[in-house]
């Protein structure tokens, strides 16, 4: 039995910026749990889109009631593997990210898609999509639920980890309340250029009839 | 960041700057010129994959997007 889940979210920046942000978002504080990380392939292929393959170390957190099914010699770090496909001719990036080690206990896989907003073109829209199973019989309903409150919270640091190399990207200086700071920021600076405006073209027109 | 590999952190380091300008500066821009990075990346990955087969990282005989194949499309 497979549990899915699937959830939408929103970055306000360019998707070319999500995408150079993509390969640089670690390490950022939002990712303590993730320990190693390695570009283990990499082609472009004849139509020009760009294929890498991430191998990623991650501490591994079992809850109290998992612990009689691992095994006596498990590792307390879980690799982790996420593919993606990077187009730049359609704008679009798929990324499929899944464990490799833990997976019979439990297994996450997660697809995203990167895309336009389609109502603003300098905002990103991610769709993630996440199927959680497990092998083991009796667990399904146990391990399911742990999984997808993990998940959900590990979407949460996502978020927050991308908005945060974003802003650094950007020559921001990030916060924990980005979002608080940068609307106001936004704010700040669409009223001064305003009042910059209106200056220069007050100017522009003195200048006229020197 | 630091390499699975102790050992390769740099060379990832290195290979990294040059792969992000690259990305970057000319494959987003549709530039579909030479790879720039190719000689940094083999260094890297001759540690790298060393490193994995050391550690004993089940990564052999993933296909690429191996799990995508029986999920229907959304």
């Amino acid at each position: 039995m497979v549990k899915y889940y699937c959830c939408a979210g929103m970055l306000k920046s360019s998707w070319d910026q999500v995408c150079v942000a993509f390969w640089q978002r670690y390490p950022n504080p939002y990712s303590n749990h993730v320990l190693t990380e390695d570009i283990i392939f990499r082609e472009v292929t004849p139509t020009n889109c760009l294929l890498s393959r991430r191998l990623l170390t991650k501490t591994s957190r079992a809850p109290r009631w998992m612990e009689p099914y691992l095994p006596k010699q498990m590792s307390s770090s879980a690799y982790i593997i996420e593919d993606s496909i990077v187009d730049p001719q359609k704008r679009t990036m798929t990324t499929l990210t899944w464990n490799i080690s833990h997976a019979r206990l439990m297994s996450v896989e997660e697809r995203c898609k990167y895309y336009i907003n389609p109502e603003n073109g300098s905002c990103t829209e991610i769709k993630r999509e996440a199927w959680i199973s497990t092998t083991i019989y009796g667990l399904s309903r146990a391990v399911q639920e742990f999984g997808l409150r993990r998940f959900k919270n590990s979407v949460t640091k996502t978020m927050k980890g991308f908005e945060y190399v974003l802003a650094k990207m950007q020559g921001e200086t990030p916060s924990r309340t980005l979002t608080e700071t940068a609307t106001e920021r936004a704010r700040g600076t669409a009223l001064a250029a305003k009042e910059k405006a209106k200056d220069l073209a007050s100017q522009a027109q003195k200048k006229q009839y020197v | 960041m630091n390499s699975v590999g102790e050992a390769c952190t740099d060379m990832k380091r290195e290979y990294d700057q040059c792969f992000n300008r690259w990305f970057a500066e000319k494959f987003l821009k549709g530039d579909q010129g030479g790879d720039p990075c190719t000689e940094s990346f083999k260094r890297y990955q001759r540690c790298v994959q060393t490193a994995i087969k050391e550690k004993d990282i089940p990564v052999d005989g993933v296909e690429f997007m191996g799990p995508n194949k029986d999920k229907p499309e959304s």
